[in-house]
């Protein structure tokens, strides 16, 4: 029987109960401006200043540390730009990242390169990850800061991230995580894993579209990112998102705590779906390491099927996930992450992920793995590329 | 990507899947680097288009495209089926979006390499009656290179 199954949720996340039940009152009662000095105002911002300590207690940070932002990429652009403006003039002119990251830095990176910044791409291996070693190779006088993504999104790798920043604090080197999607996954402790700046988004989270947050380590100087009001400390003017924030707020709560339990019973159904794919369905493979690996995220590769075509497929049978063809990327080439780990493009065409979370049931697995190998099966009978094989 | 009704129609239900073992002409166009493939089979009878079908790898827009230029060409005369642009595709399926219509592109050309097949095979030289095919696909404009 047909069923509707979102295995999407490195895309966005549906809104959870606690955060739509704390976000209604702030759509209607409680509208207040949070700069108004009337109670309807006072409580607009004691709601966004609890949203700052919850997302703050979260990552073990200082409310103080939290800027709030209107998405991930806007967390990311604002830390590096901001980083660069001010140590540019002290004659730090070099950032270090890795090959693989989220366009959101890869493009800001650059941006920053045709400002006259040098950049350093470094490399992953085949399994998707990138070592301390090769940052600390990677510094020199100059490097004003290292931005490596706590977890990759198509893949799911999980970085060594206490390593790379223990790397840095000893080199006297800045360091920021792109951590949108390791939030909620693995558990974040930016004082004990030597992060200086980490981005992250709601929306990933059960919160709304719309939010994220830049943790900015006490002592760091910021650039403004949006000069006007005095919100955000004066660094990034404009009303607040004031229901989103809430939302923000709660969702940052839920997802920071109990992760040990919740990632298992994710990552029981992320590897009952793996081996089931791979078992089931010759000529396929799992791109990304399998340990570190973010609980949700299943990503294989089919020989001679198109990664839009199996989606729109997917679709017609209830089923959502995402690929990293390059017709689904908007581009001509296939992902870039794929690239990075060393798949040709004919076989990145054929990618397929599947991010489950904690909504997603053994019955969604089950409803998949009786689906899929049919579809793939389909395609592959009109590819010119597939030459069935003895079994 | 928004894609018509048409275009889904055709990629949901697509016409003319398979191969033809006695084709008169196969054509065979595109590149697995770029993400799309179109092999297309015709049998000729009487100077007609008797019989086409298609195997293609390839994005819904691949798909749909192939289907519906067999459908455009089937009972077609040799010469009609020559005329068939990708405009004309893109027509049928009530529009593609922009970054698709290099797909219309492959699917005319995938028509005219199995013509250009079958006159080969009867020893008349096609370029004069085919022209020049993009050996690769020129409508790609990928920055990798091919090969």
């Amino acid at each position: 029987m047909k069923r509707f199954v979102y295995a999407d949720n490195a895309a966005t996340t549906q809104i959870s109960d606690p955060v739509l039940g704390a976000m209604l009152p702030y759509l209607k009662e409680h509208y207040g401006n949070p700069s108004s000095i009337y109670s309807l105002g006072r409580d607009a911002r004691r709601a966004i200043e609890t949203a700052r300590q919850k997302t703050a207690a979260a990552l073990n940070a200082s409310p103080a540390e939290i800027y709030f932002t209107g998405s991930g990429t806007e967390a990311d652009n604002w830390a590096l730009k901001s980083t660069l403006e001010v140590l540019l003039p002290k004659g730090k002119n070099h950032i270090i990242t890795t090959n693989f990251e989220h366009h959101a830095i890869l493009h800001t990176c650059k941006h920053l390169e045709r400002q006259g910044c040098k950049v350093t791409y470094l490399p992953v291996n085949q399994e998707g990850y990138v070592t301390p070693e090769q940052v600390k190779a990677a510094i020199t006088p100059e490097t004003a800061l290292v931005t490596i993504m706590y977890a990759n999104n198509e893949i799911g790798t999980i970085q060594p991230i206490p390593e790379i920043g223990k790397v840095c604090r000893e080199a006297g080197v800045l360091f920021h995580t792109d951590a949108v999607q390791a939030v909620g996954n693995v558990p974040i402790d930016v004082e004990a894993q030597c992060i200086d700046m980490l981005s992250l988004s709601g929306h990933k989270i059960h919160a709304p579209k719309g939010v994220g947050a830049l943790y900015v380590r006490k002592g760091i100087r910021m650039v403004n990112l949006l000069d006007g009001g005095a919100q955000e400390r004066n660094h990034r003017g404009g009303t607040e998102n004031l229901t989103s924030l809430v939302g923000l707020g709660t969702a940052m709560e839920n997802a920071c705590a109990g992760i040990p339990e919740r990632a298992a019973r994710v990552a029981r159904l992320r590897d009952r779906l793996i081996d089931g794919i791979l078992s089931e369905i010759p000529c396929s493979r799992l791109n990304g390491g399998r340990e570190q690996r973010l609980p949700g995220n299943v990503n294989i590769s089919f020989e001679a099927v198109e990664g839009e075509a199996l989606l729109l497929r997917l679709d017609m049978n209830g089923i959502c996930g995402s690929s990293g063809s390059a017709c689904t990327s908007g581009s001509l080439d296939p992902s870039h992450v794929l690239m990075a780990i060393g798949l040709p493009h004919e076989i990145a065409h054929g990618s397929l992920r599947l991010s489950l979370n904690e909504y997603n049931t053994d019955e969604d697995v089950d409803y998949i793995l009786q689906t899929l190998p049919g579809v793939i099966q389909y395609l592959r009978a009109m590819s010119p590329l597939w030459k069935p094989r003895e079994a | 990507m928004i894609y018509s009704e048409k275009v889904m129609d055709h990629f949901a239900n697509p016409r003319n899947v398979g191969e033809i073992p006695d084709a008169d002409g196969v054509g065979e166009v595109g590149n697995a680097k770029c993400g799309d493939i179109m092999k297309m089979f015709i049998k000729v009878k009487d100077g007609r288009i008797d019989d086409v079908k298609f195997k293609t790898f390839g994005c819904g827009a691949a798909i749909a495209t192939s289907s519906i230029a067999t459908e455009m060409i089937k009972g077609q005369s040799i010469e009609e089926a020559l005329k068939l642009t990708n405009k004309a595709v893109v027509e049928a399926l009530d529009g593609l979006p922009p970054a698709k219509l290099h797909c219309s592109v492959l699917a005319e050309e995938a028509i005219k390499s199995a013509l250009s097949d079958y006159y080969t095979r009867k020893g008349i030289d096609p370029r004069p009656l085919v022209g020049e095919i993009g050996v690769d696909c020129d409508a790609c404009g990928c920055d990798h290179s091919h090969g």
